[in-house]
């Protein structure tokens, strides 16, 4: 290492900033890219139908759309709260 | 057989119509028959970078509409008699162009021409579309910033599902990175992506790196493609770019800063 890169890595680096935000953020837009278009009007319509039942937050449901040579595979995740009962 | 190559992007403003220009004049330059055509209709400046502003009589969208014939809209280029270029409209809309229209127009072309560089708009509407949509290339041209690698990767998507490649099954098109505004000094500062960083990204094949240069701007001042200018680093740059295409093995250059006085004495290496 010479005289000069000793100063240089005193600083800190915004590139290696940037490389970081861009990974997580390119691998999440691909993982998505995948998905079928009638992904996120399928979560709200089913979001309804479980309110109808269930007092549930917004984000209290996840959808999952995976697809491998094979099969393809939608996982509904759907987190109930402590006193799920809604007056009915 | 002829090669429809696409310049692409996404993003604005990264180097694709310098680099339409450069590559297919450096084509051309190789004994290849070329055809450049300019896809940004209502904002056409590849006849500018060309430097055959003031020949344009016919466009791309008088030809589509049978207004003009293909032979009376295409411009050949004063610097090589290997070099077509086919203006885009400048008055009419964007919607002028059609799917049908454009393959059609590429079909014909194919016969006669062994390269045709498709010069892409920005951003992924219907220009840009149909820019990539024939494509058997693509180079991707990305600059070392944040944006410019996000908006690469959202076309490759495009290109991957929404290419006529894709929709018929046929091998993908080949996607190849042209990494343009590259300083190396501020590389090795940390200030900026570098090339590895970038391929590690989008993990694409790198056809090569264009440093940030003068010569670009001079060159687009006089409307001559700076390939033309081989004393230049950018124009070797993309020199270079076009051998390897082509199949030549040719070392990857200015990836590493130039050296100073200052830097020689103290840079180590």
């Amino acid at each position: 290492m010479s005289l000069l890169d000793y100063f240089r890595i005193s600083k800190a680096s915004s590139a290696s900033l940037a490389k970081e935000r861009l990974q997580i953020l390119v691998a999440h837009e691909r993982t998505s890219r995948n998905q079928p278009s009638y992904l996120p009007q399928l979560q709200k319509e089913l979001l309804e139908v479980i309110r109808k039942y269930v007092n549930v937050g917004q984000d209290a449901i996840s959808v999952n759309f995976e697809q491998n040579d094979t099969q393809e595979t939608l996982e509904l995740n759907i987190v109930l709260p402590d006193h799920p009962t809604k007056t009915s | 057989m002829a090669r429809i190559i696409v310049v692409t992007s996404g993003k604005g403003g990264v180097g694709k119509t310098t680099t339409s220009a450069a590559i297919a004049m450096g084509l051309a330059k190789k004994g290849h028959k070329t055809a450049v055509i300019d896809f940004d209709v209502g904002l056409r400046n590849l006849d500018l970078i060309m430097g055959c502003e003031r020949r344009v009589v016919y466009d791309f969208v008088n030809v589509i509409n049978g207004e003009a014939t293909l032979n009376q809209a295409l411009i050949r280029d004063k610097n090589c008699n290997q070099l077509y270029i086919l203006p885009a409209s400048q008055t009419r809309d964007k919607d002028a162009l059609t799917q049908e229209g454009v393959g059609k127009i590429l079909d014909e072309l194919k016969k006669e021409f062994k390269y045709i560089v498709c010069d892409s708009p920005a951003g992924i509407e219907k220009g840009a579309h149909l820019a990539m949509y024939f494509a058997d290339d693509a180079f991707i041209v990305t600059n070392p910033e944040v944006s410019s690698v996000r908006d690469s990767d959202r076309m490759l998507g495009i290109l991957s599902s929404k290419s006529r490649r894709a929709e018929q099954n046929e091998e993908p098109i080949k996607e190849y990175l042209l990494l343009s505004r590259y300083s190396p000094d501020r590389v090795k500062l940390g200030e900026m992506l570098s090339v590895d960083d970038v391929q590690e990204i989008l993990s694409l094949h790198l056809l090569g790196v264009i440093p940030e240069s003068k010569s670009v701007l001079n060159a687009s001042n006089s409307g001559t493609p700076v390939i033309l200018d081989e004393k230049s680093d950018a124009g070797q740059a993309y020199a270079d770019i076009v051998a390897r295409y082509l199949g030549e093995d040719r070392p990857h250059r200015f990836i590493d800063e130039k050296k100073g006085l200052f830097g020689k004495l103290f840079g180590g290496r």
